[in-house]
């Protein structure tokens, strides 16, 4: 499916999506995240996308925002798009689990979770994955500071 | 009269043991708590972060020069096909033209790579099972690729010979001929494989129907390279996405379809072969030419995202980059394949026994940097 067809097809499920094609080499949506989980399940289930494989999950800290970015493929279709969520939360994060989705989202997740601090709903065993329970902050974060163990320019 | 004999003495219950990090079965510092009931393993589950170094940290804080050289330290069996996903996702990002030369070799250099790491596998795949002499064969062989890899790039482990732009030097005048001379090699020693472990009954019977992976999960738990085209999964990334020279030439995705161990063993065997077809394809038609176009000293990356992937002997590595126009990326993400692989092990080792799932892990091949990386 090219890249027009698939922003056709998927902005009639949510009005609110918004679609950009700029400085990426894939089709980029945008969610909300009360949306998030909704729009994850159609681009999965539905026959014309089929997005059964989640290549890359990646949290990203955008600043004002954390987020995530998501890297979809049909293995039957072979289109790729990517979805990505913010959130404006700093403190107190939280996004829906799309564990029950794609099964790799399990380990990915808790890895945001371990460098972001990013919590997710229903997530079935939400805990560090590479550090240990007792680290204080979360690595990938921007605006990490650890004087012992980070060496700056 | 036989009568049935119900053991009242001991009562059935689970109960925790660890697997590692220091056990030779995992391969590194994997630490795996393992629920068992008897011999019966319950829930699988891995204690990562032993060699962690956030390496993705460190490439927010290096030039992309610098950043080729930290993924050697990932998956370090793989090196030279790490450093090319990197050096493709920078010169997509700049839209260098890259000379035929230089895509021809990084072909090649990338099949070697491939059977050497298929060739340690194999030899410690052996080694899990309980046949010692398997190691010593996959070694050998092995030798002679970080023979022409330390002629030729100067190092046998972490090569660092891709360089955004190129080849960090022109080949070694002997790489042909010492390249056509493994290939002979090889050939005959391949088969020698098949007939010391594949065909070895005690070594099928460890390994036929055991952990087995559906096709559905297979896609589901994100599962690439030889284990998930055990299960019947298309998933090889040269097919898909083709990079570099690999275009050029012809050969077969391996497929089978019965998803066990034996299947993801026979998948690495067939694919050693598939490398030796490519590079022979190959090795005659090395264009003249450049091994590399000059790129700025310092690399800056236009404001934008870019996304590599690239076939590992492990399977599909990601690079995904962001950029906001600097000298360094804004988030740069490594998609590892032993990563999502080792998340499937939970669902296909429950049920079985230890010892299964000693054969599972070998072919799975995981390789912990990757997966800490």
């Amino acid at each position: 499916m090219t890249n027009e067809a698939l922003q056709e097809l998927v902005g009639n499920w949510l009005p609110e999506l918004e679609f950009t094609e700029e400085e990426s080499q894939f089709l980029n949506i945008h969610v909300s995240p009360q949306n998030l989980h909704t729009l994850m399940s159609q681009l999965k289930s539905n026959p014309e996308t089929q997005f059964d494989y989640l290549f890359c999950l990646s949290g990203v800290d955008w600043g004002e925002k954390l987020g995530i970015v998501y890297h979809l493929e049909s293995t039957s279709k072979r289109h790729i798009v990517v979805v990505k969520v913010t959130t404006e939360d700093r403190e107190n994060p939280v996004l829906d689990t799309v564990y029950d989705i794609w099964a790799t989202a399990e380990f990915h997740e808790r890895e945001v979770f371990d460098f972001f601090g990013i919590r997710f709903n229903n997530h079935p065993n939400l805990k560090r994955l590479f550090l240990t329970e007792d680290w204080v902050g979360y690595p990938l974060r921007k605006d990490y500071e650890d004087d012992i163990n980070m060496i700056l320019h | 009269m036989e009568t049935e004999v119900v053991n009242t003495n001991f009562k059935s219950e689970e109960y925790f043991i660890n697997m590692g990090p220091q056990h030779p079965a995992t391969h590194g510092v994997l630490r795996l708590l393992l629920t068992i009931d008897g011999e019966i393993i319950k829930k699988v589950e891995p204690d990562l972060g032993y060699i962690h170094r956030s390496i993705e940290k460190m490439c927010e804080r290096d030039s992309y020069q610098q950043i080729v050289h930290l993924t050697d330290r990932m998956d370090y069996l793989s090196a030279n096909i790490n450093n090319e996903a990197v050096c493709l996702a920078v010169e997509n990002a700049l839209q260098l033209e890259i000379p035929e030369r230089v895509k021809v070799i990084r072909t090649i250099i990338g099949e070697l790579t491939r059977i050497s790491s298929h060739c340690l596998w194999w030899g410690v795949m052996g080694m899990d099972v309980g046949a010692l002499t398997t190691y010593f064969y996959g070694f050998r062989d092995r030798e002679m690729i970080n023979d022409i890899m330390e002629e030729t790039c100067g190092a046998r482990l972490t090569m660092n010979y891709n360089v955004p732009g190129g080849l960090m030097l022109d080949i070694h005048p002997n790489f042909v001929k010492r390249v056509k001379d493994f290939i002979t090699h090889f050939k005959t020693k391949l088969p020698e494989y098949d007939r010391l472990l594949t065909g070895n009954i005690i070594f099928q019977k460890r390994t036929i129907g055991v952990g087995i992976l559906s096709k559905e999960d297979a896609i589901s738990f994100g599962a690439s390279g030889p284990v998930g085209r055990a299960s019947g999964y298309s998933c090889d990334v040269r097919k898909h996405h083709p990079y570099s020279a690999i275009d050029k030439v012809t050969f077969n995705e391996v497929l089978k379809t019965e998803g066990d161990t034996y299947a993801r063993y026979l998948v690495r065997i067939q694919e050693m072969w598939e490398s030796l077809s490519i590079i022979e394809q190959l090795i005659d038609n090395i264009p003249e030419g450049e091994h590399r176009v000059t790129t700025n000293a310092v690399i800056k990356l236009p404001k934008g995202e870019f996304y590599q992937k690239v076939e590992t002997a492990r399977g599909e590595l990601g690079v995904y980059i962001i950029s906001t126009g600097t000298k360094n990326p804004y988030r740069l993400k490594f998609r590892s394949p032993g990563f999502s692989n080792l998340s499937l092990l939970n669902h296909i080792a429950v049920g079985g026994k230890i010892g299964d799932l000693v054969a599972t892990m070998a072919t799975l091949d995981l390789v912990i940097p990757d997966i800490d990386r």
